[in-house]
């Protein structure tokens, strides 16, 4: 376990929360990213800029921190191009179908106590560590 | 105005966050869900943190008639627990343990040149078309 890294990620999980409250307090909106983007690609009428807007915050959130820190993390490389193009569309028509993601039914659905989303969040962490013991550990791909 | 300028700062809070917990490592992620092998509950964190928060800031913001900026709360109305929201749930999260990115992250690293994020957020948008085809041609 010496690649857990309790600080940094409890506080960035804070920073997620008060994001997250910001939103609904201020805009009422709940802040689950694929909902959000969705959203910001099928627009509907007067729904739109928020959207967007609050995307472009999170590209710049990310990229400021990367622009202060530049070697927070080595990035992956040589992952197999097939797998990530067959995960992200499972991703995308997977969260669509359940109607939220890790954001929308992991922290927000949870926080508002809803039981569709403790299940949607047990059912796709299960799911997704069953997945990684099959890619690691039977079909032995290093990630 | 005012409640697009929330969504700039809540975004960025968000973006901000997601780098900060590494979470836009995708080996952050897979290491998360590899409980048989070099396990990093990091993430576990992240959503305790988060859940820190919301779990109590909900419970008070919701207590209030109305959003500050916005005439009422757009909150989830469905409660179904039905074959759809555990089908599309699995899916997620094969899709998840295959890649190690949820849209979040995904599009958040989109500003940091790498290839990766690039092939997620087109293959997720390409899913989200998907399943618009399948399922809500008659709607």
């Amino acid at each position: 376990m010496e690649n857990f890294t309790p600080y940094s990620a409890f506080a960035g999980g804070i920073l997620i929360g008060i994001g997250i409250t910001l939103l609904l307090l201020f805009n009422g909106r709940i802040a689950g990213i694929s909902g959000i983007l969705i959203g910001a690609l099928f627009p509907e009428k007067g729904d739109w800029m928020w959207r967007f807007l609050f995307l472009i915050g999170m590209v710049a959130g990310a990229a400021i921190h990367h622009y202060f820190v530049p070697d927070s993390f080595v990035p992956r490389s040589g992952y197999p191009v097939a797998l990530l193009a067959s995960g992200g569309l499972l991703v995308g028509f997977g969260t669509r179908m359940s109607g939220g993601c890790t954001s929308g039914h992991g922290i927000c659905g949870i926080a508002r106590n809803s039981p569709r989303s403790f299940v949607a969040a047990f059912v796709f962490i299960v799911c997704g560590a069953i997945t990684v013991f099959v890619v690691r550990h039977i079909a032995g791909v290093a990630s | 105005m005012k409640r697009l300028v929330i969504a700039v700062i809540a975004g960025f809070l968000f973006g901000l966050g997601l780098a900060v917990s590494q979470m836009i490592n995708p080996v952050k992620i897979t290491d998360f869900l590899d409980v048989a092998g070099n396990w990093d509950p990091s993430l576990a964190l992240v959503m305790g943190g988060a859940l820190a928060v919301t779990l109590i800031s909900f419970r008070l913001v919701l207590k209030r008639s109305r959003p500050v900026y916005a005439d009422r709360f757009n909150l989830p109305i469905r409660s179904a627990i039905d074959r759809k929201l555990v089908g599309g749930a699995a899916l997620f999260g094969i899709g998840w343990g295959l890649t190690g990115y949820c849209p979040g992250p995904a599009t958040a690293s989109l500003s940091l040149g790498l290839f990766e994020p690039f092939v997620m957020v087109a293959a997720i948008i390409a899913g989200f078309v998907a399943h618009r085809f399948i399922f809500e041609r008659s709607q």
